[in-house]
């Protein structure tokens, strides 16, 4: 590794991109681990120090390259490691396949077929990403250098045309042109709220107070989502890259990025992407030698879900308690310690660079008419493919869930999908072809953000209940109608879970909804009840059936459910008696067991284990009385 | 020079300066809009939202707090309507919840005028009452008479409370602000140290 130099002009690090380039196209193996949260969590450290052990004993150690990347996406097949360059995907790696790798895919440059991806449904197998249907449908404008960047590394990012963008912006544009170019590019808020960049861009920009502020929201606080933390840790220096331009195109010469400290790599990896950036010259002082000077802090967050709020957000910034603030003047006008701030989310900022160098034609030939570009979800609940995915705005749904997503988890049936996080709304089945992007979104009651996929076995009144409650744990309780109404919420939903509910409840939930929405003083306020809301418009006759028939149809309510194993069914085996924690099981070896209702805790266990689908959950209609004592199992013949 | 801003309240024309709040304006013309957290001399704060009005926008009803929202040139706002009185009698029901029947002051005559039943939640939840809705004048007004505060929230969410630090208990100067602010009767005498539980009782879960 050369010494690093100042770069005190777009020559500079041109030549040293030349540099970084040629030292790299020699065709020297690289074998890429993702070294993400994701994969790190099952087990992709050890991985990566068997690799680094075989080389070792090999003596191979200078003849292939190692690189520790982020985050490919396809979590749900982690550890994922990537040999270049015939580019062979290998996924569920484990250290004991170290050194076959090696010796068939290094030495012999053959394949190792059984670490390949395997189609589900065709049983063939695939060598490229672009072969597995998870990447086929997908678009990633923004995550495809994942695979390739060492996001410690700021030459692995250079090396990809990093910094490009910013010299464009910096010697070839007027920050007044930078503004034209994201408007014409229609680049909008990625947060979820869809509002156009350059329009609060231009807000700062004209405001007269100084100094002006930049800054990145990465406090993602949403249960299953992780798209802004995959992208911080993946590859940092984009959204700094962008930050820096959009500093340039405001007249903000100070940025900070807020990241929540839960996210240990995302803090560790943008605050030495930071470091290096500082040490070549392209953040500081006279960046590159265009008279344009700019700085960048990391600001810890504590984790708290309303501090994604942007004026709550600020108001942790400057060192006070993270509450929202009323806004009506924008914090584009009035931000941090009242000057004008400009927040955007992790990724619009990472948006930016790529606009700037390949133009805002380029940008809107991707996407709808009104949402250009990309979207990057985070794919989560009841859904085959979990993982991190980039698609171009107007993708349906159903395009997103059954081909990238693979569909829905041992072959059950979609009831809903969430997006936006937990105070998203619930998009029912008749919306599966709805073109996702911000309006689209928007028009059913939902915002743009994370999804999490419901089945068959999900009730809408349980699961609007479960947000709800996790909301009512969030809200920061300074304005009375979103502390409050959720308290009620909370307490009236649990209450018809229980099968307590009556129209008394129903009223009170749409009213004290209601009043959330139009009145509180922030967005987690205005948001909170959507669950609620679209629960109660697309699916009002699994409420009525809690109200009326005190039965949950999805049989997941607790209280609602009852346990049954079939007589006809049941092997006894003895494997749910053992299991039940509450010794709830009656029967014996060769006796068909039977639960006592007295002693059952609905815990499930005996559902979970049952090999022969004997366990049976019933909602709203009686329990079979036992079977006659001494019942011996019906056995299928040759079974 | 101030610029002179015109709008409409309820069908009435006012002139109002640039940077003054519905609010303000409002009570220039004459026209009441009630508040619970509102403090002239502090700055608006905009957690009660008991005076949410409503006015037009792209086709459509916006909601906002008349404390805090800036004068707008040529804006129509309604501080009185079906929809708004009801958003204001679901907020008296829902600050019931933790102040208890026992409501009296200010409190008390919003709940008679806007028909708010303010057992509806409250019976719902069952919690004990406290009195306080946490419009924070206390805290705020603490904080600019002594330019520090004898009392200040604890906790997040429901778990919100105001509490007494007894460190900084000495600095209360009897000055009977919070005393005076307070919207509900929960501080009701004045002398120091206000009525509130030490913040070591309420961390430490005793109170």
């Amino acid at each position: 590794m050369e010494a690093v130099k100042l770069l005190s002009s777009p020559k500079e690090i041109e030549n040293l991109r030349q540099r970084i380039r040629a030292k790299r196209n020699t065709g020297k193996p690289v074998i890429s681990v993702c070294v993400s949260t994701g994969c790190v969590a099952l087990g992709a450290s050890r991985v990566l120090d068997a690799f680094k052990a075989e080389l070792e004993k090999r003596e191979q150690k200078d003849k292939v390259e190692i690189k520790q990347t982020g985050c490919l996406g396809f979590c749900e097949q982690a550890p994922i490691v990537t040999i270049y360059p015939d580019e062979i995907c290998y996924f569920k790696v484990r250290p004991d396949d170290v050194p076959e790798i090696l010796s068939k895919s290094i030495d012999k440059k053959q394949v190792v077929k059984r670490l390949l991806y395997k189609d589900p449904v065709t049983g063939r197998r695939a060598q490229r990403l672009k072969e597995i249907p998870f990447y086929k449908y997908q678009l990633r404008t923004l995550l495809e250098c994942n695979s390739k960047i060492d996001p410690k590394k700021i030459e692995d990012y250079i090396a990809l045309d990093g910094y490009d963008g910013l010299v464009k912006a910096l010697f070839k544009m007027t920050p007044q042109q930078v503004i034209d170019e994201v408007k014409d590019a229609n680049l909008r808020g990625r947060g979820g709220g869809g509002f156009p960049t350059w329009l609060k861009w231009e807000t700062s920009r004209k405001a007269t107070e100084e100094p002006k502020y930049v800054i990145a929201n990465c406090s993602e606080g949403d249960p299953g989502s992780f798209m802004d933390r995959s992208l911080m840790e993946a590859n940092p220096h984009s959204i700094l890259e962008g930050l820096i331009i959009g500093g340039y195109a405001i007249g903000s010469h100070e940025g900070y990025i807020y990241v929540k400290d839960e996210y240990g790599l995302a803090v560790e990896n943008i605050s030495k992407a930071i470091r290096q950036a500082e040490e070549y010259g392209l953040l500081g002082e006279n960046i590159l030698g265009s008279g344009f000077s700019f700085k960048v802090t990391v600001h810890k967050g504590a984790g708290a879900f309303v501090s994604g709020e942007s004026s709550a957000l600020m108001t942790a910034i400057e060192g006070n308690i993270g509450e929202p603030r009323p806004k009506y003047i924008h914090t584009a006008v009035k931000g941090i310690r009242g000057r004008p701030s400009c927040l955007n989310n992790v990724k619009t900022w990472a948006n930016v660079p790529l606009i700037i160098l390949k133009g805002s034609d380029w940008f809107r030939s991707i996407g709808t008419k009104c949402s250009s570009g990309t979207a990057i979800f985070s794919l989560a609940g009841k859904i085959n493919n979990t993982g991190l995915v980039e698609v171009p705005m107007g993708t349906t749904l159903r395009d997103v869930i059954y081909k990238v997503g693979g569909g829905i988890r041992g072959g059950k049936r979609f009831k809903a999908v969430q997006i936006g996080g937990p105070s998203g709304g619930f998009i029912p089945e008749q919306y599966l072809d709805l073109q996702v992007d911000f309006d689209e979104v928007a028009n059913v009651g939902s915002m743009m953000g994370g999804a999490v996929v419901m089945d068959e076995d999900t009730c809408m009144v349980d699961a609007a209940g479960y947000f709800v409650d996790f909301l009512l744990d969030e809200s920061c309780g300074k304005c009375i109608p979103c502390r409050e109404g959720l308290r009620v919420l909370s307490k009236t939903l649990n209450t018809i879970c229980e099968g307590e509910g009556t129209r008394e409840d129903m009223q009170i939930i749409e009213d004290v909804a209601e009043t959330m929405r139009d009145a509180s003083l922030c967005a987690l306020g205005t948001n909170a009840a959507n669950p609620v809301l679209t629960s109660l418009k697309y699916f009002r006759d699994e409420w009525e059936q809690h109200l009326k028939e005190k039965r949950c149809p999805a049989k997941a309510c607790k209280a609602l459910t009852k346990y049954y194993i079939d007589p006809k069914k049941c092997q006894a085996c003895l494997i749910c008696l053992r299991e039940c924690p509450a010794e709830a099981i009656q029967g014996e070896k060769d006796q068909v067991h039977w639960i006592d209702q007295e002693r059952c805790t609905k815990c499930g266990v005996c559902y979970e284990v049952c090999s022969f689908d004997s366990v049976k959950k019933l909602s709203g209609e009686p329990v079979p009385s036992p079977p006659p004592k001494g019942m011996r199992p019906i056995r299928k013949r040759g079974g | 020079m101030v610029k002179t801003i015109t709008l409409r309240i309820d069908d009435k024309e006012v002139e109002a300066t640039e940077g003054m709040t519905i609010l303000e304006a409002a009570k220039k013309l004459g026209v009441e809009i009630p508040t619970l957290c509102h403090y002239e001399e502090l700055e608006p704060y905009g957690a009660c939202r008991i005076c949410s009005v409503e006015f037009e926008r792209r086709g459509g009803s916006r909601i906002v707090a008349a404390c805090c929202y800036p004068v707008e040139e040529g804006l129509k706002v309604r501080t009185r309507s079906p929809k708004i009185d009801k958003i204001r009698k679901t907020i008296i029901e829902l600050a019931a919840v933790t102040v208890g029947e026992d409501i009296a002051g200010k409190m008390r005559e919003l709940a008679d005028e806007y028909n708010a039943d303010i057992s509806r939640f409250r019976s719902k939840v069952q919690i004990e009452s406290t009195k306080c809705i946490l419009c924070g004048l206390c805290v705020r007004r603490c904080v600019e008479a002594i330019w520090d505060s004898a009392i200040g929230f604890v906790g997040r969410g429901v778990t919100r409370q105001i509490a007494i630090f007894p460190e900084k208990s000495a600095i209360c100067s009897v000055c009977n602000y919070c005393y005076v602010v307070c919207p509900t009767g929960r501080i009701t005498s004045t002398g120091p140290n206000p009525p509130f539980p030490s913040v070591d009782d309420v961390l430490a879960g005793r109170k």
